[in-house]
Order: C-alpha cells, then structure tokens, then sequence
C-alpha cells in the first residue's frame, strides 16, 4: 500500500491509485506535475501525488504511436520524440510563465485539460491525439478506453470524454497517444495589422488558402504571425505562396530558431504574464474583432486563426467577458484564489447540457471523489 | 451466426395504434408501415441479416424528431436511427419492435461560412454533397469514405468514418465542429459550434462514434478545407508483402505522411485488374498506392524521395503519375476493389480490424493459413498508413455452412488483430456484427463502464438496442434469412 497520510498520497502505479481512490476517506485532487493546479476552482481535497507514475512504457516511432505512464513529464517525452524527429503535433504548451508556477506539465495532465498550442487550429486538439488509456473510475475500478493504434473506432471514444475533464471523471495511470514527424524546417512570417479586425481578415485568408499554414495568430505587439513548417523548398514555395495571395506592407521573416521560439512564448500566453486576470476564449474566428470590442480588454492575444482569444482584464468581471460572447466559451485561466472560488471559472452550460454532464460525472465517479466542484 | 435481440411481442402487438400515434405526430404521409415499403429499410449494408421494423417515421424537422423520440420514451418503444443505411456492421439494422426513425429528408445545407472555414449541414445530406456545394471555391470535406456518394453526414458522426484520405487528415471525429443532437429523453441539445473545443466535458467527442446509441444526431457542422494545390500518385509493386511493409514504415519514419497510402495483395490486385484494367502489374505480390498532396515543389520532391525509398526496398516497379488522369487511374483499381471482388465471387464479407503495421507480414501469412484450413479465398486492401485492414473473405452463400464458416473466418481474423495489440474496427464500426467479439478486446470493467456512459444518455436502453454491447436479454435465432445477390426470397410474406 502506497505511504498515505492526510496530506501526501504517493502510489506506486495503478493499482495504488485504484487502492487510494476506493479506500481514501476523502476527496481527491489527483495531480501530475502540479503545473495547472491553480486553473480552475480550488477544491477542499487531499492531493493524489502521481509523480511515481511516470516513464515511457511503449514507443515505436515507425507506428506513430507512444505510450507512457500518465506522470511522465513533457520534456522527458519531447526529448525520447525529437531523438527519433518526432513531436506531439498539438504542442502542449507549458503555462509556467503565464501561472507563475514551477509545476512541470505531464503528459496525463496535458490531456486531461486538453490544452493545445498554435498548431491547434491545423494539427488538432490534444483529444484528437489521445488514442487510449488505462485509468481508475472516480468510483475506484480500474479499466482500459480506447486503444494503441492510430485508427480505431471500437465502442465509445472515451478518451475524448477525458481528456477536457480536469481529473473530475477518472485518474488516468497510463496514455497512448499519437505522435507526427518533426518538420525539417519552419518560418514564421511577421507582417503588420492596423487591428485585430484586419489581423483576422489576413489569418482567414492565409488559412483559407492551400499553404498549409501550420499557426496563425495576432499579438498586437508584433502582427500578424504565420508559421509555415514542412520539407526546406516546401516551406519557402508556401512561404512565398502566402506572401503573394496577401501582399503586406512589410513583413519580416524569421529563421527556425526564432519562429520555435516565439510560438512557444506564444501558445502559452507568456506575453500576459504580468496580468492578474486572464481569459481563455474560444469564439468563431469572425466574431474574434466584435467580441475583443465588447470586452475591451487590458491587453490581448489572438491564436487559432482567431478562434482562440486571450483576454487580460485587470478585475475579474465576468459578466462583461461572457456577456461579449454570442457562441462559444470563456474560461476563467488566470485569477487570484479569492476570485477562482467565488466565479464560475469554466463557461456555464445550458441546462440540458449540465444536466447529460452532471450524469455523465455521476456515471464515473459517483460519489463525486475526484477534484470535487474544479469545473464549476 | 449473431443472434439478434427478441422482440417484445406486447410491442409487436401494439403496431396499430403506435403507427397511429406516429401519423397523428408527423404527418401520415412522413410514415411507413405498408410491408411493401418496409422491405427497404430490413437491412443495411451487412445484408445478411435482415428483420422488417414495426414502423419506419420520416421526420422532417428536429422538432418532429424530438415528438417521436418521447412519445417512443412514453409509450416504451425502442428507437433505430438510420442514414443512408451502408452500414457495414450492421448498426441500421431494424428490429420488428423498434420505430426506425429515418433521417433522408434532412437533406438540406444549411450555411456555407467560408469566414469560418466550416459549413452546417442537415444530418442526412451526404458526404459528398459537403464538398461539391463548397468546391466552386476550391474547398472540401476531408474524410472520403468510399461510400461517399451515399452515406449521410450523420451516419458518418454516428460510425467516425473514415476515408482513404484520414491518414493525413484525420477521421470524421477531427473534422466535426458540432452537432446539433436529440436525446433518448426528448431533449435538444447543442454540443460544439462553429468554434475549436468545449469549454466543459468533451460530449461532442463522445458522440462522434457513438453508433446511434446516445442520441439522433440532427445537425452537423464539419470543418472544410482548402484542396492542396498538386496531388500525385506513385504505384509501386513488390516481390513480398514483408518488402511492401517495410517500404510503408520507412516512408512514415522519413518523415512523411502521405495523404493515403494503400495496400492491395495479388488477389485483389488480380481482381482489381481484371474489372478495370487500370494496368497494375500481376507479377507481384503487394502494390502499394502512395498519394502526396501539396505544393508541387513538395510533391515532386516527395515522388523522388518516396521512389528511392521503395527502390531500396526492392520494389519491382514503380511508376509515378505524370497527369490527374493517371493518378485517378492508379486510384481506380483500388477503389473498385470491393465490387471487382463480388464479380469473382458470389459474395464476400469485408473485415476492418487495425493492427500495428510491424505485425502485417506475420497477420497476412496467418489469414492465409486460416484461408486454406476454412477453404475460402481472401483478398486483401489494407489502408497500409493507419494499420487498418480490410480482408475480402470470398464465399457463397447458397453453398450450406458457407455463411457460418466465413464468419467464423472472420471472427477469427479480428481475434488476431486484438491479440497482435490491434482492435476490432478501425471505421466501419462495431454495430451488431462485431458486438459479440467486444468482450474480446475488452475485459468485464472496461464494457462496464461505457455501459454507464450509456445508462446516463438512455437509461432505458432504448437507443439501438443489441448494437455494440453484449447484452444479456433474450435472444432470438431468427431474423437471418441470407439474400443471395439481391434477390429477396418470399418477398411478399410478412415478418413479423
Ligand atoms: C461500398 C461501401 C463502402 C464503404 N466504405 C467506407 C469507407 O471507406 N470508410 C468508412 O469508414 N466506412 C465505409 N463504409 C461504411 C458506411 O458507409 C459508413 O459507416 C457510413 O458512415 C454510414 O452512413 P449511413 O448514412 O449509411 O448510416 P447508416 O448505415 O444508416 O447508419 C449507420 C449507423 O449510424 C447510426 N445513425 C445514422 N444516422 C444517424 C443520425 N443522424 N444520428 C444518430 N445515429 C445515426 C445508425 O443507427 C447506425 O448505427 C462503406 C460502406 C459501403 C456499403
């Protein structure tokens, strides 16, 4: 039995964590390397250290498939990749900066919040890489989702069901997920905007076209950002591709050292770092201008073509963000403790949705173990 | 043999007045119960099962679907939702007490939003209709199922089809944004948008492969994408599958993910040939379609590399397309695979198990020793990227035992897929056909909990019941009544 006390609960594996969810008398903040910790609703629960848990179990990079212990810290995961020229193609940003935390980001806790960087809005989520699972049920048992090949359509796709469900549904022990190919080069191309409504016009159209733009994004700081990676003589025929269709004022062009490192600044917000209240936005790419002109915010990041906006307010009002939004969700990424326990941090559902949710959530974990009240 | 679910005679014994009730609900003329016109909806594409349903409803707006679906919660009626019905598995397969609700009159695009690079459409227009009506602009809708022209945008959601195309870009689940969903309860619900992610609980994920068991999927709106300026072929034949294998692997460990890359073996390579003579060679034993798509600086430096590659991998020919022409004649022989093998055969019952690709060689020499010990041909395509395979068992069904032994074949391959570290399908779905061999890939705690997930959509277990999950209701032994090339024996007699 894995060593317990009231405030460190360390398992060994699986069946420890099992043991633990099924015997532990109170509610449980299950936690990888604790980099998220402060996104979402504090929860009066005893931590579920699953740092033990961690380690690449399976990797074959001809298969394009990796499985590992859910614990098993990106960089650890980057770094077996990158030996073999391979990557998480949906860029599992790090939001260390932006948090101001010193938890680094595991793999299990990456999908179980489905954050995604830049390459989002070309490559995927990371639910759309999250291929299988081994996990223990709120209620205690363990059992096996999904699978370990790349295509697989057998009986519900519950991995898809985790991942986006904080550790509110079930801990997840061990993950297989999909890897890509690494480019053999990038370039992002820096061209001017008069303001987000002409920024979002140019991403629309560079990703409408067929260049195979990998990111598309806005910081009010620098431009407009288009990341184009592929094979050398690809990437310069696409770059000058884009270059063409929207013939910028000006536009600056940076090597694949400075392109790596400003969408890695920039999939993780690190630009508002310095801001107490940040928010999280998901919106239609179109509506990006008018919902920024609604919620006139302190300062501003555009990804996803538009579709993603970070919000920096400097008090919390919620109701002026989610009044901004006519479709699509705002959560609450960045705020004091006082504020996160008292606001809805993650967009309210209509009533028929809470309710499938709410059972949903009583399907697994029934007597509501696992980081109780997080996703209010 | 699959046993399909018993029907509640209290129910078949209550026809009359629930047909009533539905033409009372939508309209008698949104109604079928003539025994006539329910032949056409016995079946699916998995035609050897076959049961006539007590009624069929045609809804025509989602607030008729939801009328049907409580009064079906109400007066305690089971509940099929249907396509275009190509199910390969069986997932639209009727049963003679259950209403099939049939979605072909949602037919209708609803919005082309090329701001947002994503187009909404009714859940039965069909997968090709998405992309012809956003071609005019250059657009299109990734995943292709080779049922395209037919399958319906919501039976697609419903199996998460796939394509030859998915390697590159992804199954249905990767390119739906949302849906728009009526509940076993009667409740409409919006999951999703014209936005990336949820803010809560992934349910559109969950939905998306959910076989008609949670819920009529009414509304769809998929991403579309721009068509990638160049698009080339090579058709590269091999002395052994091991060598066609090992080529796959190095063009995927190169780096490259073509946008598909499919497999044929001699025998559907022969059969291929013979039907379209699209000029593949018949001395080899493997041919591999290698598609790349992008910028022509790309693809041409991508034919060179990928022709390299399958040189050191001792390819017996190769030869790259040079024209549109000619690429869609490498693709011919391919995607006529299907029918150039019933031109060779009576019948044949298509399998669709993954498996990892290293395990190929070894899964084809064994389904080649199965093929001898049950004395039934194979033929074998292979979407060779994604590990997904499709045996072709051959076999004919007015031979007694034939059907049985072939799906015993069959069921045998699938275990080989599971115990290689494989699963059961890779798109064609689960339905009723493989629900037996679930307990197979899966263990008791595992069914346990999608069941749950089940229990908290439809807690009355009237959505597609006795589809994907074993249960323990009775069982009937009826309902298979093999139709031999289409012609349905005692057409006239009722069934139920
Ligand atoms: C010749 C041929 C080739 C094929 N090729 C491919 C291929 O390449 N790739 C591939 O993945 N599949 C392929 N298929 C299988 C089939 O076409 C797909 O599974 C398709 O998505 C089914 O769509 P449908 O509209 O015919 O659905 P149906 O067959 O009518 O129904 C399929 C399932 O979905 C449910 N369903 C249907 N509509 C809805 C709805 N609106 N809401 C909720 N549930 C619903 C049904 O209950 C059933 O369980 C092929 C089939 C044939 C006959």
């Amino acid at each position: 039995m894995a060593a317990e006390g009231n405030s460190m609960l360390r398992p060994r594996d699986a069946a420890d964590v099992a043991e633990i969810v099924r015997a532990h008398p109170r509610a449980l903040e299950p936690m990888g390397g604790g980099s998220k910790r402060s996104i979402g609703r504090p929860v009066d629960a005893d931590p579920l250290d699953l740092a033990a848990l961690s380690g690449i179990t399976e990797y074959e990079p001809a298969e394009l498939v990796l499985t590992a212990r859910a614990a098993t810290p990106i960089p650890a995961i980057r770094e077996a990749l990158a030996a073999n020229g391979q990557r998480l193609a949906f860029e599992p940003p790090d939001f260390a900066a932006l948090l101001h935390g010193d938890g680094v980001p595991t793999l299990g806790g990456v999908l179980s919040a489905n954050v995604s960087g830049s390459r989002r809005v070309s490559a995927g989520a990371a639910r759309d890489h999250f291929l299988g699972c081994r996990a223990v049920a709120g209620s205690g048992e363990e059992f096996r989702a999904g699978g370990k090949v790349v295509k697989n359509v057998t009986g519900y796709d519950l991995p898809k069901l985790l991942a986006g469900s904080w550790g509110t549904l079930a801990v997840l022990t061990e993950v297989t997920v999909r890897v890509a190919p690494a480019p053999e080069t990038e370039t992002t191309l820096v061209i001017e905007a008069d303001d987000a409504a002409n920024a979002v016009e140019m991403l629309t159209a560079a990703l409408a076209s067929s260049h195979d733009v990998s990111a598309a994004a806005y910081d009010p700081a620098r431009g407009c950002l288009l990341r184009l990676e592929g094979f050398g003589p690809s990437v310069a025929a696409r770059a000058a591709g884009v270059l063409e269709a929207l013939r910028p004022p000006g536009v600056e062009r940076l090597d694949a050292v400075a392109s790596s490192a400003l969408w890695s600044d920039l999939g993780s917000a690190a630009a508002l770092a310095e801001r107490p209240f940040v928010w999280r936005i998901g919106v239609p790419p179109s509506d990006a201008p008018r919902v920024l002109d609604a919620i006139a915010p302190r300062q501003f990041l555009l990804d996803w073509g538009g579709g993603l906006i970070w919000a920096a307010l400097d008090e919390l009002d919620v109701g002026r963000v989610r009044g901004a939004l006519p479709t699509g969700h705002a959560t609450l990424w960045k705020a004091p403790v006082a504020e996160r326990s008292a606001a809805a941090v993650f967009q309210p559902q209509p009533a028929g949705v809470a309710a499938i949710a709410a059972r949903v959530r009583a399907a697994l974990d029934p007597a509501g173990k696992l980081n109780p009240g997080r996703m209010a | 043999m699959i046993c399909l679910p018993a029907a509640d005679p209290g129910i078949v014994a209550r026809r009359e007045e629930i047909v009533a009730a539905l033409r009372e609900l939508i309209g008698p003329g949104n109604v079928v119960a003539e025994p006539l016109r329910l032949a056409a909806y016995e079946t699916d594409a998995l035609t050897a099962y076959r049961q006539r349903p007590l009624a069929v409803a045609l809804p025509e707006t989602t607030a008729a679907v939801a009328a049907i679906v409580r009064y079906a919660h109400r007066a305690g009626v089971n509940v099929v939702p249907r396509g275009a019905g190509t199910s390969l598995s069986g997932g639209a397969i009727p049963a003679p007490d259950a209403i099939v609700v049939a979605m072909g009159k949602f037919n209708r695009i609803l919005d082309i939003d090329y701001a947002n690079r994503c187009v909404v459409a009714q859940c039965g227009v069909t997968n090709l209709a998405i992309s012809h009506a956003v071609a005019e602009r250059g657009f299109y809708y990734a995943p292709d199922p080779s049922s395209q022209i037919a399958c319906t945008i919501g039976g697609n959601v419903a199996e998460n089809s796939g394509g030859v195309h998915c390697l590159k870009y992804g199954l249905t689940t990767h390119n739906v944004l949302g849906v728009e969903m009526v509940l076993p309860d009667g409740e409409i619900v919006r999951l999703g948008g014209r936005y990336l992610d949820s803010g809560h609980y992934d349910l559109l994920g969950l939905t998306v492969g959910s076989e008609g068991l949670i819920g009529i999927v009414t509304e769809v709106t998929v991403r579309i994408l721009k068509r990638p300026e160049t698009a080339r072929a090579l058709l590269i034949g091999f002395g052994s599958v091991e060598d066609a294998g090992a080529c796959v692997a190095h063009v995927i460990g190169d780096g490259i993910i073509p946008a598909g890359m499919e497999m044929m073996d001699r025998p559907a390579i022969e059969a291929a040939e013979a039907f379209v003579h699209a000029g593949y060679p018949l001395d080899v034993e493997a041919l591999l379609i290698v598609e790349l798509d992008g910028p022509a600086a790309e693809v041409d430096m991508l034919i060179d590399r990928v022709r390299a590659i399958a040189e050191s991998h001792d390819s017996a020919s190769c030869r790259a397309s040079t024209s549109e022409q000619e690429r869609l004649a490498f693709w011919a022989g391919r995607k006529a695979a299907f029918p150039a093998v019933g031109r060779i055969s009576p019948d044949y019952y298509c399998m669709d198990g993954t498996i990892p690709r290293r395990e190929l060689p070894r899964v084809l020499a064994a389904i080649n020793d199965m093929s001898r010990r049950y004395a039934l041909r194979v033929a074998n395509v292979f979407h060779a990227g994604d590990g997904n395979l499709h045996p072709l068992i051959l076999y004919d069904a007015n031979s007694p035992g034939e059907l049985d032994k072939a799906e015993e074949f069959g069921n045998e391959i699938l275990k080989l897929c599971v115990d290689v570290g494989g699963v059961l399908t890779g798109e064609h779905g689960v339905g009723l056909e493989k629900r037996d061999l679930m307990t197979y890939q899966f263990g008791e705690r595992d069914l346990d909990v999608q069941h749950r997930i089940k229990l908290a959509f439809d807690p009355a277990l009237r959505f597609n019941p006795g589809k994907v999950y074993p249960t323990l209701s009775r069982c009937a032994e009826l309902g298979r009544e093999h139709v031999h090339r289409g012609a349905e024996r005692f057409p006239d007699l009722p069934r139920f």
